[in-house]
């Protein structure tokens, strides 16, 4: 079922960092995920693309621990089965998500927001009694500088605009350092260049060496990120390959892109 | 100095801690030093009132750890109290000695008259001051790490466990009531005699009392404080604000939780122990739900998510209590705290302080320090 086209995808023998198989979720026996099985492989960017409902944003949930599957694998990272494990642990697998509707520390300050999401030691006894260490100011600034946010370090999260929440949770994302980032419509609301910034910024982080998997409707911000799509329909996978391929299929026209 | 450290970005930390030490030396003095004919002359009742007021500053203060910093609406925190002040009263019945009324030498009145031969297992110890004091703060700090650690990990939240800690309190409550749980049925834990060999109705003691009760106040802003300053407190705000966040960035919540949650009953179980002798008696009626809710009233009229407001609010709301319940007004007295309620929510939604700082902080931006750390969007909860 899957179109497996010759792209720039890695050779099928690298090990995959991020393994789904066969993963069904069913909501009052409503199946938002429907058998999908999808590879990521170390250091790879994948844009997921397909209609409202098709349940991207329910394989991030199963990913990071928010949704048990009813049935299928999840494997991460020389199989470590994720369906085991919470949210928190997940997290500190280095799994990091940016979700659909930004979600950022509204009451703390944009700085604060950064501090807290940088990769360190999560337990109680140690964050009780952590102070900032050179290290950790060094890399602030540098995420600050990133995310285009030095001028508002101090300012309050919520009082930022939406796109600013956007980089600043992207900016989080970064601060955490995860193997694998999952980042859910990152430019919704975003002007025209601000998506390309955005863009940009996400190709670095793949260079980088970190695997990235976007789902986003903005086909040119898609384009532009230039990596192999996954187009999700009724909960699996309906095409997979190089954008112009994908873009082409009669289904995914169908269903999709010809709305 | 850490206290130093804690203190140079909180200037209401600094006058809250000013005033309350100042208190624990100035109000023994004019009780003992000043004559009663001077009109400074603080008599034995009101210190005693003002020892009470302290005492419940604590407990509003312990709850505002939990609630305002980190959306714990625990509608059962007079549990704790209760429980630091019934450990506090087995020690004073432990002292009381041949002095009953049965002269009894190790049971309490209560259990001679039940025809009891021998003291129960769980009183062991009391008699013991430092045991006891220690059970002040292990028997509520133990409750609420074995409540917290099922609630929170199976992911109570929000008015689910404000309901399930007001079953807690209700539950002991009931317990407590039961002659044969051995403390005092109805009648509770009362008539005591000695605290630490001296006589607790002396002016000396009361005196000494009310100081402790004082800086057990300024010790619990100060841990309260180093708590909410630190990186762990940032944590408990984000929990508060964004907690499926929070635990998308790899913080155990329920850990977080289960942490502050203790310390607060603990917090609060000291208060109930140095409440108790200065009132001279603790009894079920402590648990009742409704004084857990009066709690609640306390912090939001001071001023949630504040320490130092929650602290306001509760002698703010006693005095009121003392002066209304005593006159014409007193069958009202309920309403008026419902109304109370009510009108804070509408109209003072960040309570006394917290509106006080939002004042501050417009009519001086340029000091951001205060801004940044006081005048929060709180979500409503
Ligand atoms: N917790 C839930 N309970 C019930 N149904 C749910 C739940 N979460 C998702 N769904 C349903 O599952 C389907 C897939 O939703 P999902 O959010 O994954 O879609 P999506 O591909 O992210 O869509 P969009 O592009 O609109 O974000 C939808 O029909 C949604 O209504
Ligand atoms: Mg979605």
């Amino acid at each position: 079922m899957t179109t497996l086209v010759p792209t720039d995808a890695p050779a099928p023998l690298t090990p995959s960092l991020l393994y789904l198989d066969g993963v069904t979720v069913s909501f009052d026996g409503f199946r938002a995920l429907n058998e999908l099985s999808l590879q990521i492989a170390p250091g790879e960017m994948r844009a997921i693309i397909g209609p409202n409902g098709a349940g991207k944003t329910t394989m991030m949930d199963v990913i990071t621990g928010k949704t048990r599957p009813d049935t299928g694998e999840v494997l991460f990272d020389r199989g470590v089965d994720l369906t085991r494990l919470d949210e928190a642990a997940i997290a500190n697998l280095g799994i990091g998500r940016k979700f659909q509707k930004p979600t950022v520390f509204e009451s703390h300050t944009v700085e604060d927001n950064i501090l807290l999401a940088l990769k360190g030691d999560r337990r109680a006894r140690h964050v009780l009694m952590a102070r900032t260490s050179a290290e950790e100011a060094r890399r602030l600034e540098e995420i600050l500088e990133i995310a285009g946010l030095s001028a508002q370090r101090e300012r309050l999260a919520g009082l930022l605009s939406h796109g600013q929440k956007q980089w600043l949770e992207i900016g989080m994302l970064l601060a955490q350092d995860p193997k694998l980032l999952l980042v859910d419509e990152p430019v919704a609301g975003m002007t025209d260049a601000e998506t390309e910034a955005t863009a940009a910024l996400l190709k670095r982080i793949s260079a980088a060496d970190h695997s990235v998997v976007v789902v986003e409707h903005d086909m040119a911000f898609v384009r532009a990120l230039g990596v192999k799509v996954t187009c999700l329909h009724e909960g699996s996978v309906l095409a997979e390959g190089a954008i112009d391929t994908v873009s082409e299929n009669p289904r995914v026209i169908e269903v999709y892109l010809g709305r | 100095m850490i206290t130093r450290a804690l203190l140079t970005d909180d200037r209401t930390g600094k006058w809250f801690l000013a005033i309350v030490l100042g208190l624990a030396v100035v109000v023994p003095l004019l009780h003992l030093a000043v004559p009663p004919s001077s009109p400074f002359h603080i008599s034995t009742a009101t210190l005693a009132l003002l020892g009470k007021y302290l005492c419940f500053a604590l407990l509003a203060l312990s709850l505002d750890l939990v609630w305002g910093y980190c959306g714990i609406l625990s509608l059962g925190h007079g549990a704790f109290f209760a429980l630091g002040g019934y450990a506090m009263g087995m020690y004073l019945m432990r002292q009381i000695g041949t002095r009953g009324v049965y002269a009894h030498p190790v049971l309490p009145d209560f259990m001679v008259f039940l025809n009891w031969k021998e003291l129960p297992w769980y009183w062991y110890g009391f008699e013991n001051a430092w045991f006891a004091f220690l059970m002040v703060m292990a028997v509520p700090g133990l409750l609420a790490f074995v409540f917290g650690w099922f609630a929170f990990r199976s992911r109570v939240t929000g008015v689910y466990l404000s309901i399930i800690t007001q079953a807690l309190t209700y539950a002991l409550m009931l317990a407590f009531f039961r002659n044969d749980m051995g403390f005092g049925g109805n009648n509770g834990l009362t008539d005591f005699k000695d605290i630490l060999g001296f006589p607790v109705q002396a002016n000396a003691t009361r005196a000494a009392l009310f100081a402790a009760s004082a800086v057990a106040l300024a010790l619990g802003y100060l841990v309260a404080r180093a708590i909410v300053a630190s990186r762990l407190g940032k944590v408990l705000v984000s929990i508060r604000d964004a907690e499926s966040r929070t635990r998308f960035l790899g913080y155990r919540v329920e850990h977080y939780k289960t942490f502050v949650f203790t310390v607060s009953a603990i917090m609060a179980g000291i208060a109930g122990a140095l409440y108790v002798p200065q009132v001279g008696i603790i009894n079920p009626s402590e648990f009742t739900p409704a004084n857990s809710i009066e709690v609640v009233i306390w912090v939001a009229v001071g001023g949630r998510g504040t320490l130092a407001g929650a602290a306001l609010g509760a002698v703010l709301v006693n005095f009121a209590k003392t002066t209304f319940t005593t006159g014409f007004l007193a069958p009202y007295w309920l309403f008026m705290l419902g109304a109370l309620f009510v009108l804070v929510t509408i109209w003072l939604p960040k309570g006394i302080l917290g509106t006080l700082y939002d004042f501050w902080a417009r009519r001086r931006p340029a000091e951001k320090s205060a801004a940044k750390s006081e005048t929060v969007p709180q979500p409503a909860e």
